[in-house]
């Protein structure tokens, strides 16, 4: 039997495996989709510590996703500039460094995750996926029509962020970055679902009750997640943002907070191989399917519903014969 | 700012108010009876677009294209419920949302490869084109004024159906019992295809009716969709008085706020910044709107109380 150990980290290393050998082929174009691979699993780790966890669907995760992205844009154009940003009196200089990036992403994501988690929250069920979805819809219609940072059009940037020590612009070092964030996040997704929180919040989905009972509030378990999750999203984004050298307020979209979801349930909700699983899976139909029919979110529709109505642990559910953990 | 351009954009939050609740008032009454949420209601908007656009192009009869997108919308919202919905009504939301965002996908790409992506248009037809001046000297376009009209036609009629008719009946006791009401004898199974399919004529009839003043095109129901969802959740899910309240506050909010936030702004900084911000907040203010009713109560202005 295949354990849920080996199931993700086998999952990690044929991802890494499949870069490796395309970079060994010379074929950067793998690479790069191995990199958006990577990329999608990250955003569909953070969903799914609140998804499949903490019993949280949230239709709005695009909005952590486009605030990382948008935190990478911003930052990286004032850089790009030679321009500070003003705020009131402050001066504060861009940065086209990926390390402070991705502190502003996570943080900037994480505050937003605790604004509408205190917002969302107070409403449960049905009335959350719609108010998540509601708010995700909030951001998209403020990035269209906040001209500042390029509105409708978005921001290219022209060169890609630096990391210390490492050449970003070649396509294998990036995945790298980007694998090596994916493993830490799947691993520290690990580690608190076996620590005394995961333990908690999962049975806080499963029986709240009971938690309540025990003296440990099940909103601030699920508020706890909610943040954790936006914030590992928000990371995803300013990756994307990095992969593409361009946000656009598309990064906000109901569709991509629909995908996200997709990759989670795809791969196996609550299975903590399920998002890169998932999202490689994804990834991958896109390229085939997308290169023999135009209309492939046809087939991908009915894979889906496939999935919903007779697979329901996705793919990790399929291989270990189980679909829950 | 003056009366004339209030009374204006009233009547233009009030025309996109009473659109709003054609399509709010099918997802509220599929909720509150079968206790489904359906993202894929935007598409069945759409589908009755499609419908009345083919229909107008091939007859050159408006109210042909009307009766068609109603017909069809709601035949392809019953062959959807028989064929996928009625699986989803035992599963928990997570799934109701995976499959019907599944449909929309489907959907949409299908329309894509039947119609291609160009927009298509409908025509306002000559009987209702042209302004009409209203007591004060107000100018407003003829068919927007039609719109008010037929969305309270419709909103009256589907009170008196839920109201006053033995089918009304069933549908209100379906949504607080439905083992009693099949143990009465009523084919549960029928009345869940019939209020769904009810559900996706009115979304397909406001597709038709806003498509003539917007364009017809592939992912045109998403954003009503999602406004929709805006609106029963301030109005309360399940109740239809509470679209209706709520279709019309997030009309008004909606086009209001587009005119008096930038000018309030003006008041506190200059000319481009205010037009800028207040644009932006503009957008923003339904959303703030339901925001501000959730913190206030929780399961909206109509909502069941949580016991």
């Amino acid at each position: 039997m295949i354990t849920e150990r080996v199931l993700t980290l086998g999952a990690l290393a044929a991802l890494g495996l499949v870069a490796l050998a395309a970079h060994v082929a010379d074929e950067p174009f793998t690479v790069t989709l191995a990199t958006r691979a990577a990329i999608f699993a990250l955003a569909a780790v953070g969903l799914n510590l609140a998804l499949g966890l903490g019993g949280l669907v949230s239709l709005g995760h695009a909005v952590f996703f486009g605030l990382g992205g948008y935190a990478m844009g911003i930052l990286a154009w004032h850089a790009q500039m030679y321009q500070p940003m003003r705020i009131g009196p402050l001066e504060i200089a861009g940065t086209q460094s990926m390390p402070a990036i991705w502190l502003v992403a996570v943080a900037v994501s994480g505050l937003a995750a605790l604004l509408i988690g205190l917002l969302a929250l107070r409403t449960a069920g049905v009335y959350f996926i719609m108010i998540t979805l509601a708010f995700g819809q909030m951001f998209y219609f403020f990035a269209v029509s906040w001209p500042a940072y390029g509105g409708e059009d978005g921001l290219s940037i022209y060169v890609r962020n630096g990391f210390p020590g490492l050449n970003t612009l070649d396509p294998i070092q990036f995945f790298g970055l980007c694998f090596a964030l994916l493993a830490a996040a799947t691993g520290l997704v690990a580690g608190l679902r076996r620590a005394p929180f995961g333990l908690a919040l999962n049975a806080a989905r499963q029986a709240p009750e009971r938690v309540r009972a025990a003296g440990i509030e099940p909103q601030r378990l699920r508020l706890a997640a909610f943040v954790v999750s936006g914030a590992i999203t928000g990371l995803a984004g300013a990756l994307f943002a990095d992969l593409n050298r361009f946000v656009s307020p598309a990064m906000f979209s109901w569709q991509l907070s629909g995908e996200i979801m997709v990759f989670v349930i795809l791969g196996g909700a609550g299975r903590l191989s399920g998002p890169v699983l998932g999202a490689a899976a994804f990834v991958a139909m896109e390229h085939w399917l997308g290169g023999i029919w135009e209309y492939w979110h046809i087939l991908l529709g009915l894979l889906l519903l496939g999935v919903v109505l007779f697979a329901r642990g996705g793919i990790a559910g399929l291989v270990t014969g189980r679909s829950h953990v | 700012m003056s009366a004339a351009l209030i009374a204006e954009q009233v009547l233009n939050g009030l025309q996109s108010g009473v659109m709003l609740f054609l399509m709010a008032a099918g997802l509220t009454l599929v909720f509150g009876v079968m206790g489904l949420i359906n993202l894929a209601h935007g598409s069945l908007y759409m589908v009755g677009a499609f419908v009345a656009a083919s229909v107008a192009a091939a007859t050159g009869s408006f109210l042909l294209a009307l009766a068609a997108a109603l017909a069809g919308a709601a035949l392809a919202g019953a062959v959807v419920e028989r064929v996928v919905i009625r699986r989803l009504y035992d599963r928990d939301h997570l799934d109701q949302v995976l499959a019907t965002f599944a449909l929309i996908l489907i959907f949409s790409e299908g329309t894509r490869w039947i119609f291609g992506s160009f927009p298509l248009y409908l025509d306002v037809p000559p009987w209702l084109s042209g302004p009409v001046e209203l007591p004060g000297g107000i100018l407003y376009p003829r068919y927007r004024l039609a719109l008010i009209g037929a969305g309270l036609a419709v909103a009256a009629g589907l009170g008196l159906l839920i109201g006053r008719t033995r089918t009304g009946i069933r549908i209100r006791a379906g949504e607080n019992d439905r083992e009693m009401i099949a143990a009465l004898g009523i084919d549960i199974a029928r009345l869940y295809t019939l209020v769904f399919a009810l559900g996706a004529g009115l979304a397909g009839l406001a597709g038709a009716l806003v498509g003539t003043i917007q364009s017809v095109q592939v992912g045109m129901g998403e954003p009503v969709l999602i406004l929709a969802f805006v609106t029963i959740v301030i109005g309360g899910i399940g109740s239809i008085r509470g679209a209706l309240a709520g279709a019309l506050l997030v009309g008004l909010t909606d086009t209001l706020g587009g005119i008096v936030l930038p000018r309030a702004l003006l008041l506190v900084t200059d000319p481009a910044t205010a037009a800028a911000t207040g644009a932006a907040l503009a957008s923003m203010a339904i959303y703030a709107l339901m925001a501000a009713i959730l913190v206030w109560r929780p399961t909206g202005l109509f909502g069941a109380r949580p016991a």
